[in-house]
């Protein structure tokens, strides 16, 4: 992308291998027990789950740099609620590494004690890398949580899945309790024209490429 | 013995235990009080409970309310003759005294003490003008029912409700209070019936719990929501008799976990209250008859079963088609002229079909050829209410000539003009092609007629040993259910939003529902745990719980929402998620596959995600009684565009909700087994198996017989294990993995309900003769072990049945409140929920409740392992050059049934391949 070389990581993670960065979108980390505020139970488990998928990839690719294209964290008090185990688990992956939070919309106003920087965005080269995408050219966002249904034999399969035309791209959300968007929704459609764009799909251990056109 | 002699009831008891009145009413009409319905009267005569098994047109419901009428009508066997009422005139002159004032007096004085007081000396009869039960009498069925005005409307009664009616259908309960209406007006009884469904407006059912009626007829999830409040005891507590309709059709379900839970919350209540329960003929009536009381502990406990003699046995034959039989397929298109002319035979025939879309095209086609213009209707369960409420009216005034249906019909409203039943397809079991014939002719001594249609030579075997099942009245009604842990969930945060509970105490009331009695006290904690707290090992969410203990130890719910959702959600029908669909332009045309698709469209209706999943864009298929095309799927549209085909490519045979019972598999491996006794069959079938045992062999009753041939650059492997569509459709999972593992390249399978196939690039053949593979250890019963739990990670059925489970116990709400609603843009998906769950608690109480519906639902686990235990060491091979006579419809499904593949990288790289392999060419 804008002749820059990307490793679109299984796992949803984005590589960029010259500056030694790994991007991850949409961590969503404590939505489980945002939902629970409000009555809805469910299992307490999301953020471990998110980190430890986190833990792998870091440790797959092992960066100087993260960045964590905001949405890390499902609401403004999110961050108060990491169990102790979990902060410490974030914390030993922020060791040695340049570790950067860029605020998405469900968590504007990041504090500082989370380790690592927080911006709202950050340009490296030709690349910008913001929450929200705008469809610029260069522009590496999340926000939209992609997902792709693809037709097989017998049956389809929907997955979560990168969405780029070469010039920008939308990142999947990584976070265990995440769902998608379809990228045939209009949402995508402003952000790269025609459907011509390609959807890079998850699978279990490796990215499957297809024509947006062809999904669905 | 608990079941009664009929006979022992002697002529002076039975004038004993009906009123002169009543017996004079029968008279009128001319009939006799047939023998179950005294010998339910003497049941209660003597305060016991008791389950009637008979078949539809017996009484069934007259039986069952006859103690309730009789002990209202104040001079039954409990109550003493001071509370006589006065008999003098017949029911319409009495009537006719009604009085406006009298009317008004009632409306106003509602709420006011003096209305509240007992009656010291209640009119008899009251209600409506005389005349306006004489039209709506004359009509007849011909207008729009007629709003149900009780006859005792007027009555005011200090002593509460008297009796509880539940159905498992809101419109029977309507039905019934209707017909209920008959006697009760004719005899002249001051009764008040009500209603009470998710139709009754909110100001009729705040006056029910103030002024319940005698009789209130309603649903298992309406009983729960009473049950819900406070005022349960006050609207309960007086409670005489409970009647349960069509108890085998509730049992089978978490519904009827429900509705056991509902009783035994009712046995608490109104110790005195009794039931009735209404049943269809079943295997084990003992079993079902444990329903009906407390179940002390430790030992069973059964109601007595009374059954009703003197049914004429059913005429049923299978029809011999003239035409060529085909191999495969469930249409039964060969035959529809014959069908067509059957209906144009008889007055009124109902025609049973097994699955929805198979009633849309078959309505179709019979459309096509109607010549005639016999008047036919079609009615299954995802058509608009309205619309099936229409065709069964005009089916009630007789004004159809024939209804298409499907298991929507097998319960409800007895109509008596059906003079024959056709049962299109698979009987898939006796009992249940019992009960659909019964709803041909409901004079009960009369004898119903039926014509089973075979749509394929597999389906003759099973109509075959059905219609020999019949003619033994060999019944095969599934065991009853151990309860499930969802529902008990349910329950229990009902509990909470009516009054307190002690633990201690509601596991002892629960235990007293049948399904529930060896209930661990393991699992009724970890219940109150999840309600409370979500039921996690990691104790994060206590400020967020649901239900909290006050310092006497009992559980009450913690805020106002909660109950709010209760009321919401309760009951456990999980519908599938629907889609929208929409006729939109085929965008095969003009403007490239490229082009994004033409958005709005007309709505068509809705059809099930399940589905939808299952297609490809390009797939045809039937909707509405039309072909289209499957364009896309876009949020919870999808898009379908007009096809010109005549047949639709994909036939839309979801595989049918009831799997072939076991015991119809059992007596058709008989059958196979007993060359003699194919004699019977048609020539085309007799041919067909004698070709199969001169190219490979048919299977003996004991074994399984697994064939292994070459056939167009595949290898293929078919066995037949009989055991249903969904217990195979699991092994073919668990085979493929086992097959893969030993570098047998396995590229897919199919399933139907007698037979599984799987076929791919390994020469089995080759591997089973140099000992490569050893079918014995494929077949081993410890798949269900490892192999297993590593499929069950990734099921899609396994993250369905999960879903249910989450929904049903009240983890994920299915209705919102409107303040919920602004902010319910995120919609949850219950896959990531048990993917996490299953990684981090894999013993969650949610996840043994999903399990235990594997075992019986879309899993069918339990058949497999019996199966699997049952052939273990009696595999015969057979090493075949090509594909054998009883193979073939096993194949011609591959193409046509969806694979449940998994969601593998090789399905997605095979997808990515094809494409660039399109793109390239």
């Amino acid at each position: 992308m804008a002749d820059v070389g990307f490793v679109a990581d299984f796992s949803g993670a984005l590589f960029w291998e010259e500056q030694s960065l790994l991007v991850v979108s949409d961590l969503h980390l404590e939505k489980g027990s945002s939902f629970a505020a409000h009555g809805v139970l469910l299992p307490p488990y999301d953020t471990v789950a998110t980190l430890s998928r986190l833990a792998a990839v870091i440790a797959r690719h092992d960066p100087r740099q993260v960045i964590a294209l905001g949405d890390s964290f499902h609401d403004r008090d999110a961050h108060a609620r990491l169990s102790e185990p979990d902060r410490e688990a974030l914390a030993a992956l922020q060791v040695r590494r340049n570790w950067i939070w860029i605020s998405g919309n469900h968590d504007p106003a990041l504090p500082t004690n989370l380790g690592g920087v927080v911006a709202t965005e950050v340009a490296i080269g030709p690349i910008v890398f913001r929450h929200e995408p705008t469809g610029a050219a260069g522009e590496i966002a999340g926000h939209l949580h992609p997902k792709a249904r693809v037709p097989t034999r017998g049956r389809s399969i929907e997955r979560r899945c990168f969405a780029s035309d070469g010039e920008r791209a939308v990142m999947p959300a990584f976070g265990a309790y995440t769902g998608g968007l379809s990228i045939r929704d209009a949402a995508f459609a402003r952000i790269f024209g025609s459907p011509g764009f390609m959807a890079h799909v998850l699978g279990d251990n490796r990215v499957h490429a297809f024509v947006a056109s062809r999904c669905y | 013995m608990s079941t009664l002699d009929l006979f022992s009831v002697t002529p002076s008891e039975t004038a004993d235990l009906l009123p002169r009145r009543f017996r004079d009413w029968f008279a009128s009409r001319g009939w006799s009080p047939r023998e179950h319905q005294l010998a339910l009267l003497a049941k209660a005569r003597e305060e016991r409970s008791a389950l009637l098994i008979a078949p539809t047109g017996a009484g069934k419901t007259l039986a069952g309310f006859l103690p309730t009428l009789v002990e209202l009508s104040g001079e039954g066997f409990t109550r003493d003759d001071s509370s006589h009422l006065p008999l003098k005139g017949g029911g319409r002159h009495a009537r006719g005294r009604a009085s406006a004032t009298e009317r008004d007096g009632w409306g106003s004085a509602a709420g006011t003490e003096q209305a509240a007081a007992p009656h010291p000396n209640p009119p008899p009869f009251r209600g409506r003008e005389p005349d306006q039960f004489a039209s709506g009498e004359a009509s007849g069925l011909e207008k729009a029912r007629p709003t149900l005005i009780s006859t005792g409307r007027g009555v005011r009664r200090s002593s509460g409700l008297h009796t509880l009616y539940i159905s498992p259908l809101k419109a029977l309960a309507v039905d019934i209070a209707r017909n209920l209406e008959t006697p009760v007006a004719e005899i002249g009884l001051p009764i008040k019936i009500e209603t009470r469904t998710g139709d009754t407006p909110v100001s009729r059912r705040q006056r029910q719990r103030r002024y319940p009626p005698d009789i209130l007829l309603t649903t298992p999830e309406q009983l729960a929501l009473l049950l819900a409040s406070d005022d349960a005891p006050f609207l309960f507590s007086s409670l005489k008799r409970i009647v349960l309709d069509e108890l085998h059709a509730l049992v089978t379900s978490k519904r009827g976990d429900l509705l056991s839970l509902g009783l035994a919350r009712l046995w608490t209540i109104a110790p005195q209250a009794r039931a009735i329960g209404l049943s269809a003929t079943v295997a084990e009536p003992e079993q079902l008859a444990r329903f009906l009381v407390p179940q002390p502990g430790g030992e069973s406990v059964s109601a007595d079963v009374v059954i009703a003699g003197g049914a004429a046995p059913p005429v049923v034959e299978m029809l011999d088609t003239r035409e060529r039989l085909p191999w495969s397929g469930h249409s039964a298109r060969h035959a529809l002229p014959e069908v067509y002319e059957l209906i144009k035979r008889n007055k009124t025939t109902l025609v049973f079909v097994n699955t929805r879309s198979q009633a849309e095209m078959l309505f179709q086609d019979l459309w096509r050829m109607n010549d005639d213009g016999l008047a036919i209707a079609l009615h299954h369960g995802s058509l608009d209410v309205a619309q099936r409420r229409k065709v069964e009216d005009a089916m009630a005034a007789g004004r159809l000539r024939g209804v298409v249906c499907t298991s929507s019909l097998d319960l409800g409203v007895d109509w008596g003009d059906v003079d024959l039943v056709i049962n299109i397809g698979a009987p898939k079991g006796s009992s249940r092609l019992m009960q659909r014939i019964g709803r041909a002719n409901h004079r009960f001594d009369e004898a119903s007629r039926a014509v089973l249609v075979p749509a394929n030579r597999f389906e003759v075997l099973e109509c075959r040993v059905a219609i020999d099942a019949i003619a033994e009245n060999a019944q095969d009604t599934p065991p009853l259910r151990s309860g499930a842990l969802d529902v008990l969930a349910q329950h229990v945060l009902g509990c909470a939003c009516g009054k307190p509970f002690l633990s201690d105490e509601l596991y002892g009331e629960v235990r007293t529902a049948a399904p529930y009695a060896s209930l661990a006290r393991t699992d009724f904690d970890d219940v109150v745990d999840f309600v409370a707290t979500g039921g996690y090992a990691l104790k994060t969410y206590e400020r967020f719980a649901r239900i909290k203990q006050d310092k006497q130890g009992r559980w009450r719910v913690t805020n106002p929402k909660v109950r709010q959702s209760y009321r919401l959600n309760v009951g456990t029908i999980v519908e599938e998620t629907m889609l929208k669909v929409r006729l939109v332009r085929s965008r095969a045309g003009g403007s490239g596959s490229t082009g994004a698709i033409a958005r709005g469209g007309r709505m068509l209706g809705e059809i099930e995600e399940v589905f939808i999943e299952g297609l490809v864009p390009a797939d045809t298929f039937v909707f509405g009684g039309e072909v289209v095309r499957y364009e896309a799927l876009v949020e919870d549209q999808v898009y379908v565009s007009r096809a010109n085909d005549k047949d639709a490519k994909v036939p839309s045979y979801m595989g049918g909700k009831f799997p072939l019972s076991t015991y119809l598999a059992e007596r058709v491996r008989k059958l196979l087994d007993n060359s003699r006794a194919w004699n019977g069959l048609p020539d085309q079938v007799h041919d067909w198996l004698s070709l199969q045992r001169k190219f490979s062999r048919v299977p003996a009753v004991r074994e399984l017989l697994v064939e292994t041939f070459p056939r167009g650059g595949s290898h293929y492997l078919v066995c037949y294990p009989f055991e249903g569509r969904l217990a195979h459709q699991t092994l073919g999972m668990l085979l493929t993995r086992r097959l893969e593992r030993a570098r047998a390249r396995p590229l897919g399978f199919v399933a139907n309900e007698y037979a599984l196939a799987v076929w791919g690039v390994g020469d089995l053949s080759f591997m089973i003769r140099h000992g490569k593979l050893d079918l014995n250890a494929l077949f081993d019963p410890d798949m269900l072990g490892d192999d297993l739990e590593a499929w069950l990670a990734e099921s899609a059925l396994m993250k369905r049945t999960f879903r249910n489970c989450a929904i049903i116990s009240g983890l994920i709400a299915r209705r919102f409140t409107d303040e919920e609603k602004s902010r319910r843009q995120v919609l949850f998906s219950t896959d990531l929920i048990y993917d996490v769950l299953r990684k981090h608690q894999a013993d969650h109480v949610l996840l043994r409740a999903a399990r235990g519906d594997a075992a019986t639902g879309l899993l069918d686990l339990r058949r497999l392992s019996d199966m699997l235990s049952r052939i273990h060491g009696r595999i015969t091979h057979k090493d075949l050059d090509h594909v054998s006579p009883l193979a073939v419809p096993a194949l011609l499904e591959i193409g046509r049934e969806s694979v449940y593949g998994e969601a593998s990288d090789e399905l997605l790289a095979e997808a990515a391949e094809e494409l660039v392999r399109e793109a390239t060419t």
